[in-house]
C-alpha cells in the first residue's frame, strides 16, 4: 500500500494551517511556501500518474480499515490525470496571483488557496460517496473565502448568491446520499456498484430517485443549463486568479458524473435507463447553445468569458452523455483543454481590467501592455472557440467523431458547429472592440499611464497557453492516454475487486471475538 | 411513527423552500437552515427507524444503524459552519450596500453598461 496516494490531500492540509499560524504577517514567506507546496504537488501528481498509467489501481485504506467499512482513496488513470491537471493549473494561477499582487489585496489568500487544492484533490481521489460530499464542502468553504477575497460590495453580493446556491446544492447532495444509503446500505462506490446491480426492476423507485438527485447535484457543479445561474455573476465578480482556479471546479462536477455513472450506474444498468440520452444530452446541447449565444450577447468581457465556460462545459457534457468509450476519451481530452483555455481567458480578463477600469465592451483608450495582452487574448480565444491550430480544435474534432455512433448525430453536429461559429463571432467582436478600436480613441495626455502588468503575470498566462499548444503537439499521446482511461472506466471489474477484496484490519476476526 | 417523521421532513422541506424563494438574505438563510434540519432527519431515517436499540452489534436481536448517526453528525457540523459563513458574508454585503436582496437588482446591472 503506497502512502503517496494521500499526499496530495495531506500536503496542502498541513501547509495551510502552517501559513495561517506561522507566516501570518509575512507575505513573502507565504508565497515561498505556497509555491514550493504546489511544485511538490506537481511532482507527486506526476509520480502517481506514472504509477497509474500502466492500468494499476492504487488503493489507500485510511487506518487500514477494509472497504466498505473504512474510508478508501483510489487512484486510477482518471483520478491521477485530474490530480495532475489541478496541480499544474494551480501553479500557474498561483504565479499569476503573486505576479499581479492579488494575494496582497486581502488576507489569507495562500492558506485558502491550499485548502481549496486540498478539497479538489480529495474529491478526485476518494472512493466513497460521503467523502466526495465532505471534500466538496472543503473545496466550497475555501472557495467562499477566495470568492470574496479583497472584498467590495459587488463581490460580496455575488458571494452571497454563490454561497446560498451551493448550500442548496449541498442539501440536495445529502438528500441523494440518504436515499442511496436507505436503498443499498452502503456509500462506498465499489460496493455500491455490486449492490445497485442486485436491485430488482419493480423495487427501483428509491434508487432511481437517488440517481437523478445525484445527477442534479453534479449538474449544478458542472453548471449545466438550466442549473447554471450561479456561474456568470460569481465567476465574473471573483478575483481574476480565483476565477481561473474555479475553471477546475466545474470539471469536478464533470468528473463526478463520469465516475459515478460508469461505476455505480453504468449505461447498461436497467433501473437508470434513459438518464444519459433522454435527460443529460438535451441539457448539454442547450448549454453549448446558450453558453455561446451568451458569448455573443455579453456586454462585459468578464461575463463573456463566464458564458464561454458554460459553453465549454456543455461541450464536455455532450461527449459524456453519449457514454461510449470513444466519447468519454474525447470528453477527457476536452476537459484538459477547456480547463487550460478557460483559466487563461480569466487571467487575461484580469490583465485588461487592471488598466482599463471597466470591462464594458465599448471602445476605450488602449490598455497598458496592449500588444502582448491582445496577442494572448487572440490565442486564448482561438483555443476556446475551437479553431485550428490549438487544442480546442482537436477536442471538438474528437467529440464530433465520437458522435458518429450516436442516433442524435445530425443534431449534435448542428449544435456544436453552429455554436462554434457564434463563439468565433462573439470573441471576434469582443477582441476588436477592446483592443483594435482602442487605437482610434484619442488618449488624454494628462491621464496617468497605468503600469503594464508584471512579467510573472504574463509568464503564467503564457504557461497556460503553452500547455494548450503542447496538448495539440502531443495530442496523439494524450488521446492514447484518455482512450486507455476510458477503457479502464468501462471495465470497472478491476476497480471494484481492488477496493472490495483488499484485506484490512478487520478482515479476519481477532482471537476471542 | 413513520408518518410523523415523513411529514416532519416534508413540512420542513416545503417551508424551507418557500423561505428560500423570498430572495431576501434573512428569510433565505432561515430557509436553508430549515432545509438542513429536514435533510438531517432524512439521513436519520435512512438507517431505518428503531427505538431504544443500541447503536452497536451486541447479543441483542435489534440494533440501530450507527452509520447514519455519524453521517448526520458530519452534516450538522458542516451545515452549522456554512450557516455562520453565509451570515457573515450576507451581513457584510448588507452593511456595504444597504440592501439585502439576493438577486441582482436591475439598477446595478444597468449602471454597469451605460
Amino acid at each position: 500500500m503506497t502512502h503517496w496516494l494521500i499526499a496530495p490531500v495531506i500536503l496542502p492540509a498541513m501547509l495551510a494551517p502552517f501559513i495561517v499560524l506561522a507566516a501570518r504577517y509575512h507575505l513573502s514567506i507565504q508565497r515561498v511556501f505556497s509555491v514550493v507546496g504546489v511544485l511538490a504537488q506537481i511532482a507527486i501528481a506526476i509520480g502517481l500518474l506514472w504509477a497509474a498509467s500502466d492500468g494499476t489501481i492504487m488503493l489507500y485504506q485510511l487506518g487500514d480499515w477494509a472497504a466498505p467499512f473504512g474510508i478508501v482513496l483510489v487512484g486510477d488513470r482518471l483520478s491521477t490525470m485530474m490530480v495532475l491537471l489541478t496541480a499544474v493549473l494551480s501553479l500557474m494561477v498561483l504565479l499569476y496571483a503573486i505576479g499581479s499582487g492579488w494575494d496582497d489585496r486581502g488576507r489569507h489568500f495562500h492558506a485558502l488557496f491550499q485548502f481549496q487544492i486540498m478539497g479538489i484533490m480529495g474529491a478526485f481521489l476518494t472512493g466513497d460517496l460521503f467523502n466526495l460530499f465532505v471534500f466538496f464542502e472543503v473545496l466550497l468553504i475555501a472557495s467562499y473565502g477566495l470568492m470574496i477575497h479583497a472584498g467590495g460590495n459587488d463581490r460580496l453580493r455575488a458571494g452571497v448568491q454563490y454561497v446560498l446556491f451551493n448550500l442548496l446544492g449541498s442539501t440536495l447532495f445529502l438528500f441523494a446520499l440518504g436515499a442511496i444509503y436507505a436503498e443499498t446500505g452502503t456509500l462506498n462506490m465499489a460496493d455500491l456498484a455490486a449492490r445497485a446491480d442486485l436491485i430488482s426492476a419493480d423495487a427501483s423507485v428509491g434508487i432511481r430517485v437517488a440517481a437523478v438527485l445525484l445527477l442534479l447535484v453534479f449538474a449544478i457543479k458542472a453548471a449545466l443549463v438550466p442549473l447554471h445561474f450561479w456561474l456568470p455573476s460569481s465567476y465574473a465578480e471573483a478575483p481574476g486568479p480565483v476565477a481561473a482556479l474555479f475553471a477546475i471546479m466545474t470539471k469536478v462536477g464533470a468528473y463526478a458524473i463520469i465516475r459515478v455513472y460508469t461505476i455505480i450506474f453504468p449505461p447498461d444498468l436497467e433501473v437508470t435507463q434513459g438518464l444519459h440520452d433522454v435527460w443529460l444530452q438535451p441539457a448539454a446541447l442547450l448549454s453549448v447553445a446558450l453558453g455561446m449565444i451568451g458569448v455573443l450577447a455579453a456586454k462585459k468581457l468578464d461575463r463573456l468569458v463566464a458564458f464561454s465556460v458554460i459553453g465549454s462545459m456543455g461541450m464536455v457534457l455532450i461527449a459524456i452523455s453519449m457514454f461510449t468509450p470513444e466519447s468519454i476519451a474525447a470528453a477527457l481530452y476536452y476537459i484538459i483543454h477547456s480547463t487550460l483555455a478557460g483559466a487563461a481567458l480569466f487571467l487575461i480578463v484580469d490583465l485588461v481590467k487592471d488598466s482599463r477600469g471597466s470591462l464594458v465592451l465599448r471602445a476605450m483608450p488602449p490598455v497598458a501592455g496592449a500588444t502582448v495582452t491582445s496577442a494572448l487574448f487572440f490565442a486564448a480565444a482561438i483555443a476556446m472557440a475551437g479553431l485550428p491550430p490549438l487544442s480546442g480544435f482537436i477536442g471538438k474534432l474528437l467529440i464530433l467523431d465520437a458522435a458518429f455512433a450516436s442516433d442524435m448525430q445530425p443534431l449534435i453536429w448542428t449544435v456544436i458547429l453552429a455554436s462554434s461559429l457564434i463563439a468565433v463571432v462573439g470573441f471576434g467582436r469582443a477582441g476588436s472592440t477592446v483592443f483594435w478600436k482602442a487605437k482610434s480613441i484619442p488618449v488624454d495626455d494628462d491621464a496617468e499611464l497605468a503600469m503594464p502588468p508584471g512579467a510573472m503575470a504574463y509568464a503564467a498566462v503564457f504557461g497556460l497557453l503553452a500547455m494548450s499548444v503542447a496538448l495539440t503537439v502531443f495530442g496523439g499521446f494524450v488521446h492514447d492516454f484518455t482512450t486507455a482511461t476510458a477503457a479502464q472506466l468501462f471495465n470497472p471489474e478491476p476497480y471494484i475487486s481492488t477496493v472490495v477484496d483488499t484485506p484490512g484490519k478487520l478482515s479476519s476476526p481477532t482471537e476471542g471475538y | 411513527m413513520e408518518v410523523l417523521v415523513a411529514s416532519a421532513i416534508g413540512i420542513m422541506t416545503a417551508a424551507g423552500l418557500y423561505l428560500v424563494m423570498r430572495l431576501r438574505t434573512f428569510p433565505v438563510i432561515l430557509g436553508i437552515s430549515l432545509l438542513t434540519y429536514a435533510v438531517n432527519v432524512f439521513l436519520f431515517a435512512s438507517g431505518r427507524l428503531t427505538i431504544g436499540a443500541p447503536p452497536i452489534l451486541t447479543e441483542a436481536e435489534v440494533y440501530s444503524d450507527p452509520l447514519p448517526q455519524a453521517l448526520v453528525l458530519t452534516a450538522i457540523v458542516i451545515s452549522f459552519g456554512m450557516t455562520a459563513v453565509v451570515v457573515m458574508i450576507a451581513l457584510g454585503s448588507y452593511l456595504g450596500s444597504n440592501d439585502d436582496r439576493v438577486n441582482d437588482p436591475e439598477s446595478v446591472a444597468e449602471e454597469d453598461v451605460t
